[in-house]
């Protein structure tokens, strides 16, 4: 029992995961202990309610954006417009559904200028034009990706503005609130959306070849190519499905709030999504990666979030607060540093 | 023994080991002023890292250096420099972004009142390029001009640092005839300035154009130091390869030499295929069930050739056809698609993916052929990874073991399994048995005979004639990027490749 207890221990550090869960772990004992009333669920309506369930539905959206981003990382590239394409999407939508309050004998009236579906694929679509361009940028130009998806971090919320005519557009609409609002079997809809795409990605690259050649041109492109790898076409797809991704996060923003603010909506999106996939245990340099990490990722960062406002940080230092817990994660994140410590305090578990 | 002047560089002694690798043991070198001296050896020799002891990059375990006879211990490049050795490296490692003059200055601009003064900066360029009679526009950036000029002004920075002794390390590998000879002419000029020059090249006419004495190393050994105009080629290709040519090379009959059907049909001909800057045109057949060797020196564009051949490079002239039927390679994918694999020389770079595991690797030619949606199952994947391991005897400690971990030869022959997964009917290999142990060496020369045995052709590049010889039904052999000539059945032998190497008729 005794001697099997450290290869016990050893694998389960080992594994991508161990430290995102940690994290995410110590995160929700801290709120156990300070945070009245955190693990409290309960059934309203026959939905379900509390801030667990607040923090899954706050997280859709980053959770969406992270699964593509983290295929785009893996190919050691960077998608630093999705925030941008979030603005599009939701602008999009929110212009073809309408934005007009329609009262018919003092009872509003649901109109859509187009109808919804329509309108939720038109967004869909521009967002994945956008990423096809940013695939194309990286892939057949040549440009560095951070460079190109500068490009439309730029451009992309000028789009989002222009669609938007710089106003912030209300939608009235009430079936589309559904997208974020809404409740399936009293859990929140949203999440259905986020367990699809995740399924839907998970599949594909772990039970077709994709997840593989993504891996081996993250790590070595060059013999990539001369494994007989089709790179370009390949990231051309990742960027665009990374995009995508994001797009699908549009429609659930502009859902939650109702309305569609080319100037803010998705903003600092791309930074939080990076930080998550950094997190969730998939190295920036590309190569191996972990989705479910970066989901994990994803949750750790609402979770700092909503726990930093429900402890009533003072919002001036929030920014530092949270900046200091993101610190600490990724210290223990890095190998050497846990080698350092562990080798000082311990002596057995940093020994390989 | 000689007299004239007194050498103003000696290294005496020089020893240096890395891990497991004696690198460089006992060397003397010498430098003399106004004299070209050409540093000659083949891959691995030592040449590259003597430099790096002189320049101070890797401090010498045994030995001194003195230049002008005062013992120095260069212990950077930058400190190197100081005492007045400069070194051009191969690439130019200059800032193509800046402008010619700030290239030239960069890190000891000339100040006045605490800012660049940038007239001064421009004409110091002007006049240090004009030393070397090149007069172009300085405020240009450096990326405008050709090669070439970069390699001046690359030569043109490190003279500026009032240097003694200029090192060229193969300066000339990207440049092209009249480049060359621009260059050549800048070096004459320098040396009869009274420079000491050590140059470094792979090329063997460009070392008689410009060297007054030959240095030759051999596996980290000193061969010998002769007057250029005293050691016939021959004489020097026998220094660097090891082995007298007028010997006897034994008549070992060739294991796979078996008498090819001259009529057979050539499964691969490529037709007047060249490259611009990398292969001159040449004409090759081979046929199934036959090895076509491909000897010359490095840099003859042995690896040229074979990039050509997969598409690796897209070539500019010629066709390749494969069963009568006319290729397009564009990327290594068509290759890979028609059948054709390709082992490439640097497998750190060009062939593992070394965070993936052996089995991934192993599969990953196989799979791109297959596509990204007819995915190889787990158990399949196991079961070819395993195959391969047992056949061309890989030593892992499991096939989900990472590649990168895998000691060179045993990395080599995982890149192997992964072409013999795809079914090849062409196998090219560029260097299989480079930087392996000789045990290694021994078990991939007995399965490459044994899969021309099994009717697929390849062409198979090594450094070491002996592996040529005894494994090759016919040796094409290259010189400066020049299909030679080929040799045939009863005719390959080491002294003939050497001769012809060095283009001495027998």
């Amino acid at each position: 029992m005794t001697a099997s207890q450290p290869t016990f221990f050893r694998r389960l550090t080992a594994s991508k995961l161990f430290w995102p869960l940690v994290a995410l772990a110590l995160m929700l004992l801290f709120n156990l202990v300070f945070t009245k009333g955190f693990f409290h669920i309960q059934i309203k309506d026959g939905h379900l309610y509390g801030s667990l369930i607040d923090i899954l539905n706050r997280a859709a959206p980053l959770m969406l954006i992270v699964i593509g981003m983290t295929l785009v990382i893996a190919t050691s590239g960077i998608d630093i417009s999705v925030g941008a394409v979030v603005a599009i999407s939701g602008a999009l939508v929110a212009m073809m559904i309408g934005g007009t309050l329609v009262l018919k004998g003092g009872v509003q009236e649901y109109v859509t200028l187009v109808p919804m579906p329509l309108a939720i694929l038109a967004a869909l679509g521009a967002a994945t034009l956008v990423g096809l361009w940013n695939g194309l940028m990286v892939s057949r130009v040549g440009m560095q990706p951070i460079v190109a998806t500068l490009i439309l971090l730029m451009a992309g919320r000028g789009v989002a503005q222009l669609i938007t005519n710089g106003q912030i557009i209300t939608i009235y609409y009430k079936p589309y609130f559904f997208v974020g609002n809404g409740f399936l079997l009293g859990i929140p809809f949203s999440l259905y959306i986020v367990l699809a795409v995740l399924l839907f990605t998970l599949y594909f690259t772990r039970r077709t070849a994709l997840g593989l050649f993504i891996e081996s041109i993250g790590i070595n492109p060059k013999a990539s190519r001369m494994a007989g790898i089709n790179a370009k076409n390949l990231l051309l797809c990742v960027y665009a499905f990374c995009a995508l991704c994001a797009g699908i996060a549009g429609l659930i923003v502009c859902s939650n709030v109702k309305s569609a603010d080319g100037n803010n909506a998705g903003m600092y999106f791309e930074l939080d999504a990076i930080l998550a996939v950094v997190l969730g245990g998939t190295s920036t340099a590309g190569g191996k990666f972990y989705l479910i990490g970066s989901i994990i990722g994803a949750l750790i960062i609402q979770t700092l979030t909503t726990t930093i406002y429900s402890i009533g940080v003072p919002p001036e230092i929030t920014l530092v607060v949270k900046a200091l817990v993101v610190f600490v994660v990724m210290l223990f994140q890095s190998e050497s540093f846990r080698k350092v410590v562990f080798n000082r305090f311990g002596g057995k578990v940093g020994q390989s | 023994m000689e007299s004239g002047p007194a050498p103003i560089l000696e290294m005496k002694g020089i020893s240096l080991s890395f891990p497991g690798v004696k690198a460089l043991s006992t060397i003397d070198f010498r430098l003399f002023p106004g004299e070209v001296h050409a540093l000659m050896g083949q891959n691995g020799a030592g040449k590259s890292t003597l430099i790096k002891v002189l320049t101070g990059v890797y401090p010498p375990d045994q030995g001194v250096i003195e230049l002008d006879h005062r013992a120095i211990t260069p212990a950077s490049p930058l400190e190197a420099q100081k005492l007045g050795i400069s070194t051009v490296y191969q690439e130019v490692n200059l800032c193509p972004n800046l402008s010619v003059a700030e290239n030239i200055s960069i890190g000891r601009e000339p100040m006045r009142m605490g800012r660049i003064d940038w007239k001064r900066l421009n004409e110091q360029a002007r006049t240090a390029l004009a030393k070397l009679n090149i007069h172009i526009d300085v405020t240009q950036t450096l990326s405008s001009y050709s090669v070439a000029i970069q390699q001046m002004v690359a030569i043109a920075r490190a003279l500026d640092v009032s240097a003694k002794i200029l090192i060229l390390d193969e300066p000339t590998s990207s440049l092209d005839e009249q480049e060359v000879e621009l260059l050549f002419e800048v070096i004459r000029k320098l040396r009869d300035e009274g420079l000491a020059v050590l140059f470094v090249t792979h090329f063997l006419a460009q070392t008689y154009q410009l060297a007054d004495r030959i240095t030759v190393l051999r596996n980290g050994e000193l061969v010998g130091e002769t007057r250029a105009a005293e050691l016939p080629r021959l004489k020097l290709i026998e220094q660097m390869i090891g082995r007298e040519v007028s010997q006897e090379s034994g008549s070992l009959a060739p294991a796979a030499q078996v008498a090819m059907d001259q009529a057979a049909p050539a499964l691969v001909e490529a037709h007047d295929l060249g490259r611009k800057g990398s292969m001159t045109p040449f004409d090759l057949k081979i046929r199934k069930g036959e090895i076509l060797g491909l000897a010359g020196l490095l840099g003859s564009g042995r690896t040229e050739t074979a990039r050509l051949l997969f598409g690796a490079d897209k070539a500019d002239h010629g066709s390749v056809k494969m069963g009568g039927r006319k290729l397009s390679l564009s990327s290594p994918r068509t290759a890979l698609m028609n059948g054709i694999g390709f082992c490439p020389e640097d497998r750190k770079t060009d062939g593992i993916i070394a965070d993936l595991t052996v089995r991934e690797n192993i599969i990953l030619a196989l799979q791109a052929k297959r596509g990204i949606f007819r995915a190889l199952s787990h158990k399949k994947q196991e079961e070819i990874a395993e195959t391969y391991i047992r056949i061309i005897g890989i030593k892992t400690s499991g096939m989900e073991q990472p590649c990168g971990k895998l000691s060179g030869g045993n990395q080599q022959k995982v890149i192997l399994a992964r072409w013999l997964a795809t079914d090849p009917q062409f196998l090219i290999l560029d260097e299989p048995t480079r930087g392996i142990d000789v045990g290694a060496k021994a078990e991939i020369m007995d399965l490459v005979i044994q899969l021309c045995q099994k009717g697929l052709a390849i062409l198979f590049i090594a450094s070491e004639l002996e592996e040529v010889v005894r494994c090759c039904t016919r040796v094409a052999v290259l010189r400066d990027r020049v299909k030679i000539t080929e040799l045939e059945g009863s005719a390959i032998d080491e002294n003939a490749i050497l001769h012809a190497i060095a283009g001495v008729q027998e």
